[in-house]
């Protein structure tokens, strides 16, 4: 019994010590965003409580001189149409791979399954030469077309609710003359709202973390997104630690209340996008 | 639509996927291998032809060799991140207080932007940033700049990467393990099983395909690194990794040739992987191929 007693206490200290190594280094970054330049630099430790618990200057000069409004701007218009494009053609494509036989089938399904393996990061090199020479580079299209172009999972993700929508849906359309489109726009679209779901909270998580892409394709500062922009911050603010505290706050902060607000589905979504 | 040939359908489909796919994945990779075979600096119209030259110079000059050694630090710190990863999956899995809880703290790293998880660090190991400001609450007193030494910079930031994606795998572990019915485990108990048991007659062979599939994809992620290390230190002090060093040499050296070759040889690292993925797991999660 005492054995018993002995390794659960085991099981929640160690629990509690990863809840404290999580959270120390994201608390310790919230108390400093608190405080202000003087208090900074007397030296009194990271852990010292703000003397003004309510002191929201860093995140004003933040938000301002950051441009963070722009670059929350920039970010909701790239996930917007990353995300409505991604959607459109995650479901065609798997409308047509599942519902049709035709020529080629197998090498087209085999170039989606290649694709999925090419990690993104490594064929940028020539991925910028096209990109440039449609004259796209430094325009918030680009982003959005590569975002879009290259989502493999999300296809995978469509393909596998397309398959669980039974053929006899299809047939009771077409005997009443609905054409291979209509069938697409009225009862397979409608019934993918799960798999939409799904693909909308993990495409979304990832195009606002991503840094590589729009750090490559949008130098102009006028196009940052919250990673370039925050990026930037090293630059003028490099020894305001106040300063990129509140900035990484303000970046992180929406990521915590949509995750508290959809965690089963956040949950969910993961693991149908990782395990493929 | 009834005139229109019904075998043209799929294909109106299929139009716009791809035409993207084409465009963004295909043909960079055909562009890529061909750079690969010239000395081009990405902007002017003239380039030469230089045979395998591009992949001697990645494998014999030291200072591109050497972020392979890096990939080393990722590699160890991806099994530390696996076998975390397992332990708290497992101990989550069987009734605990605040169980919601400490899944979300665990996996809620995961979800956070990569730069602003740079920033946090960076302070985290500052001089008398928060480590330095923890060590000493416990009496150690050091002045040890945590990212100024080769081998002490590698470790932070692969401790940085383990901070980052354990929770990811941790989340992946715990849903496999839930997906194991229910029964086995009462069945187990009403024959004296012990936790133990449990775990290595149970668990253990209902995770082993998400388990496998997770650590042959920490090979390549491992050689992939980028973002950490390119926002904390920008590759320096020996903190270069094969992603950043690529980025480097094609986008502030110019050397796209060197880097497109660079960057084929990363590609076949991963191809290979996967094959040797496919040919040890043949049932693994991963097996994309039922699709067809």
């Amino acid at each position: 019994m005492t054995r018993r007693i002995a390794a659960r206490a085991l099981v929640y200290a160690t629990l509690i010590a990863a809840t404290v190594v999580v959270l120390l280094p994201l608390g310790v970054v919230l108390l400093t965003s608190l405080k202000s330049s003087r208090e900074m630099a007397d030296d009194s430790g990271a852990l010292t409580l703000p003397d003004d618990l309510l002191n929201l200057h860093n995140y004003a000069t933040a938000f301002q001189d950051g441009r963070m409004l722009q670059a929350f701007g920039n970010t909701l218009f790239i996930v917007v149409f990353a995300i409505g494009g991604t959607v459109l053609i995650g479901s065609m494509t798997a409308y047509a791979i599942d519902r049709f036989t035709f020529r080629f089938k197998k090498l087209v399904v085999a170039l989606f399954l290649l694709a999925a393996l090419v990690p993104g990061v490594t064929t940028q090199v020539a991925t910028f030469q096209i990109v440039n020479s449609f004259g796209l580079f430094d325009t918030r299209w680009a982003p959005i077309a590569l975002y879009m172009g290259t989502d493999i999972v999300s296809i995978y993700i469509f393909l596998q609710f397309v398959r669980s929508i039974p053929i006899s849906l299809d047939e009771a359309a077409r005997l009443d003359g609905a054409n291979a489109f209509t069938i697409y726009r009225r009862i397979i679209f409608p019934l993918l709202k799960p798999a939409i779901a799904t693909v909308v909270i993990v495409k979304g998580i990832a195009v606002y973390n991503d840094f590589y892409i729009p750090f490559l394709y949008m130098p102009s500062q006028d196009l940052g997104v919250i990673s370039t922009s925050l990026f930037r911050f090293r630059g003028p603010y490099g020894a305001h630690w106040e300063i990129i505290s509140a900035g990484a706050v303000l970046v992180i902060l929406p990521t915590l209340i949509v995750f508290l607000a959809l965690q089963r589905f956040i949950y969910n979504g993961f693991m149908r996008g990782a395990t493929r | 639509m009834r005139h229109f040939p019904r075998a043209l359908t799929p294909w109106l489909f299929l139009l716009a996927p791809l035409a993207l796919l084409i465009t963004f994945t295909y043909a960079p990779i055909v562009n890529m291998v061909a750079y690969s075979f010239t000395d081009w600096d990405g902007v002017s119209p003239e380039l030469h032809y230089t045979g395998a030259h591009n992949y001697a110079e990645i494998f014999t000059r030291q200072d591109l060799f050497e972020v392979f050694f890096v990939s080393g630090y990722y590699l160890v710190a991806s099994a530390v991140q696996i076998v975390a990863a397992l332990y708290f999956a497992t101990i989550l899995s069987f009734k605990v207080r605040f169980r919601n809880f400490f899944k979300g703290v665990l996996f809620f790293p995961s979800l956070i932007n990569g730069v602003a998880i740079g920033f946090v660090f960076l302070y985290f190991f500052q001089d008398g940033g928060t480590l330095d400001t923890v060590l000493r609450l416990f009496g150690v007193h050091t002045d040890h700049a945590w990212l100024g030494s080769p081998v002490s910079a590698n470790i932070s930031l692969a401790g940085v990467s383990v901070w980052r994606y354990m929770g990811l795998n941790f989340v992946l572990f715990l849903g496999a393990i839930q997906s194991i019915p229910g029964e086995l485990y009462e069945a187990a108990e009403l024959d004296g099983a012990s936790r133990w048991h449990q775990f290595r007659y149970i668990i253990a062979p209902g995770i082993k395909p998400v388990v496998t599939l997770t650590v042959i994809l920490s090979v390549s992620g491992s050689l992939s690194v980028f973002e950490v290390p390119y926002i904390m230190t920008g590759g320096a002090t020996g903190t270069e990794t094969f992603v950043t060093q690529t980025v480097k040499l094609a986008f502030q050296y110019n050397k796209t040739g060197l880097a497109s070759a660079a960057a084929v040889v990363l590609l076949l690292i991963v191809l290979a992987v996967t094959w040797l993925q496919r040919r040890l797991v043949p049932d693994s999660a991963d097996n994309r191929m039922d699709l067809v």
